[in-house]
């Protein structure tokens, strides 16, 4: 194999990848990102024939889950818009995968909402297209989460809170109603190794909404501002759980079959995965503790500045929030829908879990607790009172994590 | 005619002109003839290694979380001095140790059997019974062994408790997923001695142990360096599997967790394994595994 050759010829070979290479680099580091431009859409013209979408589990559904879960069918007959849509199983993946500029449209939690229109990744929504826009619930319009300076940035789809799953069969004598039972080491220590939690940042606003009530020397009024006291409480509360975790999960498949096989017996979860494992007919039950409350997600469906099928996006924001679609999509995911004209009987009928209690269930007016629920936020260094500045930001909370994980 | 002729020469000598240009340079043939394949290599792997070293000297805009192009060291010094990411770090090298271990003690005698004492019919069977697991995908095997090591599963029913310890879940996985990498190039580098080696030895007086220790392992360990190149590597890298069995960190998931949201912080974290790779490729050709090649 050794041939003593002369060298020359693969050098230059090697000079001239090399050179190429270099080019590759300054071409990377040179082009910056450049703002798109975020002007506000005047109309709505032709559908450019499809629409890539980026949404939680659930909220795109086209019938192949469940022939009675489809709104998707209909709206790409009616507008002949085909849908594309990539599931996200964070918001930290949503915020990456809308970065890419390949997608045309996202339905945001509120802690990825603020650095979307901050990156100048979404463009502002012009509310006057979207006719439906005007039946939405007022708790969701002009909310910190989806607008700047009144200016919206989307289109509200629902909202609802994370519930607390249990296994009825395992955890016993008595069902829990609070966190505590994945908190408080002395309750948890009887389900070590059988409970879950968000595998997310996120999640920290949980363990600050426990010591909310369990802690209030701390003096957490918001728990995504956290001082340098409050976080570091949060911290050791999570980590003190990490002893008794089975598994955490993101992949809400993963937490669906974790509960089936029994290996997981409670944990926080959304209220989708509750009602798929009773559709099956496992033993579960999900909760909703009033003691400490709960953190909740709100969400907002934005459309991308890059959008390159503008049109159908809209047209797409418009159908999301038809009655019979909202209808669906509540009672298919478990949440309230956007839209107070869903709430009527005749809609909530036809949804794929027929009830038309859904809205007075999930408190689609808010009065009761949804307009108090801890909804994600994307945590800021400005602590937004008069402490200032000193507060932790997303990055903190990412860091922190990983040293939760250990 | 005459036109004809004409442009017919002119075609003639582009083509000539490029032929000439070649011709007597074999340097320039050559050095064409490799630019395409070493462009590739160069842009496509290198290139993209250079980008993922330059990105692990940025840093982040706060709101926006934005990557700014602007110097800092901050990403290495947050690995080095925050002990959650040494002992991350130090516990994915351990357990690419461990894999690697394992697999070369599983691996050897299928290895031996395969090379020494199966008959060809048979020799060529094991090699695709060995194989047949790669065809199915990664993640088929993962979810299937956490399915056999869940609380209802296969193992439970024969009485055998299902691993808890998180670090022996991964570990019994991953030395099943990368068990083949191990047994084909031992099987290679066992079936390159002759046994007439193995008979010369034995005529000489050496029991079976000595000639294992003294004759066969010298002989086959640049081929067990190859395997272990493999189960090495592979370990260090792979988050897919610690994230479905267990609730563990290895680098891979600290650099898949903070892909999204703090990519400067996982290009720097990925450069781990790379270093380590590379001291382990630089132990390897000391100990004279590359010298066969």
């Amino acid at each position: 194999m050794k041939t003593k050759g002369d060298g020359r010829p693969a050098r230059m070979a090697w000079l001239i990848a090399a050179g190429l290479v270099a080019a590759l680099v300054g071409i990377g580091c040179g082009g910056g990102g450049d703002s798109t431009s975020s002007d506000v859409q005047q109309s709505v013209g032709e559908g450019e024939g499809e629409v890539d979408l980026i949404a939680w589990a659930g909220y795109v559904e086209d019938g192949s889950t469940d022939p009675s879960a489809d709104w998707v069918t209909d709206f790409e007959k009616q507008t002949g818009c085909k849908v594309n849509v990539k599931v996200g199983n964070t918001s930290d993946e949503m915020v990456q995968l809308m970065r890419t500029g390949q997608y045309d449209g996202v339905s945001a939690s509120g802690d990825a909402t603020l650095r979307l229109i901050e990156g100048g990744d979404v463009a502002p929504v012009n509310t006057d297209l979207v006719s439906n826009y005007a039946d939405v619930f007022p708790g969701l319009k002009d909310q910190p989460y989806n607008s700047v300076d009144g200016q919206m940035y989307g289109i509200p789809h629902g909202r609802g809170a994370n519930l607390l799953m249990y296994n009825t069969e395992e955890v016993k004598p008595k069902p829990p109603n609070s966190w505590s039972v994945v908190f408080d080491p002395k309750q948890a220590e009887k389900y070590s190794g059988h409970i879950t939690a968000y595998d997310s940042p996120i999640y920290i606003a949980d363990a600050a909404v426990y010591l909310m009530k369990h802690e209030p020397d701390l003096g957490i009024t918001n728990p995504y501002e956290l001082d340098d006291e409050q976080f570091n409480a949060a911290i050791d509360l999570l980590k003190e759980q990490n002893e008794h975790i089975g598994e955490y999960w993101s992949d809400y498949t993963k937490e669906i079959s974790s509960f089936a096989n029994g290996d997981t017996t409670v944990g926080t979860t959304w209220p989708y995965q509750f009602l798929t494992l009773k559709a099956d007919n496992k033993p579960v039950k999900a909760v909703y503790p009033s003691e400490e409350g709960s953190t909740g997600w709100s969400d907002t469906w934005m459309i991308s500045s890059e959008a390159k099928h503008p049109n159908c996006m809209y047209m797409w924001m418009n159908h999301i929030l038809e009655p019979q679609v909202q209808a669906d999509v509540a009672e298919w995911f478990g949440e309230a829908p956007a839209n107070s004209v869903a709430c009527e009987p005749k809609y909530l009928k036809k949804g794929p879990f027929p009830d038309v209690n859904h809205c007075k269930k999930y408190d689609a007016a808010g009065d009761k607790y949804l307009d108090d629920l801890h909804y994600w936020a994307t945590p800021l260094s400005d602590c937004g009172d008069d402490r200032g500045d000193v507060c932790k930001d997303y990055t903190d909370w990412v860091q922190a994590w990983t040293e939760v994980k250990g | 005619m005459e036109a004809a002729d004409v442009t017919a020469s002119a075609r003639r000598s582009a083509g000539r002109r490029l032929a000439g240009l070649f011709h007597g340079r074999p340097r320039l043939q050559v050095g064409a003839l490799l630019a395409g394949p070493i462009g590739w290599l160069a842009i496509g792997y290198l290139g993209s290694l250079l980008v993922l070293l330059v990105t692990a000297f940025w840093s982040l805009g706060e709101l926006s979380g934005e990557i700014e192009h602007t110097f800092t060291l901050d990403n290495f010094k947050t690995i080095v001095e925050s002990p959650v990411y040494r002992e991350i770090a130090g516990r994915t090298v351990a357990m690419a140790a461990a894999v690697t271990v394992a697999d070369a003690i599983l691996a050897f005698p299928i290895a031996f059997f395969m090379a020494k004492v199966a008959s060809p019919r048979v020799k060529g069977l094991l090699v695709v019974a060995v194989l047949l697991p790669l065809w199915s995908g990664y993640l088929v095997k993962v979810y299937t062994w956490r399915t056999i090591m869940s609380g209802g599963g296969v193992l439970s029913w024969v009485g055998l408790g299902a691993p808890t310890d998180d670090l022996v879940r991964i570990w019994l996985v991953m030395t099943y997923l990368w068990l083949p990498y191990m047994i084909i190039p031992l099987y290679a580098g066992l079936e390159r001695i002759p046994n007439s080696v193995l008979s010369a030895s034995e005529d000489l007086g050496a029991g079976p142990g000595y000639t294992f220790r003294r004759v066969i392992l010298p002989l086959v360990f640049p081929a067990m360096v190859a395997g272990s190149i493999f189960t090495f590597s592979l370990t260090l890298g792979d988050f897919i599997t610690p994230l479905l069995v267990s609730k563990t960190q290895l680098i891979g998931n600290v650099v898949y967790s903070n892909f999204t949201t703090d990519l400067p912080l996982a290009a720097a974290f990925s450069i781990v394994p790379i270093i380590v790779m590379v001291l382990y490729l630089l132990i390897a050709r000391r100990l004279g595994a590359f010298e066969h090649l």
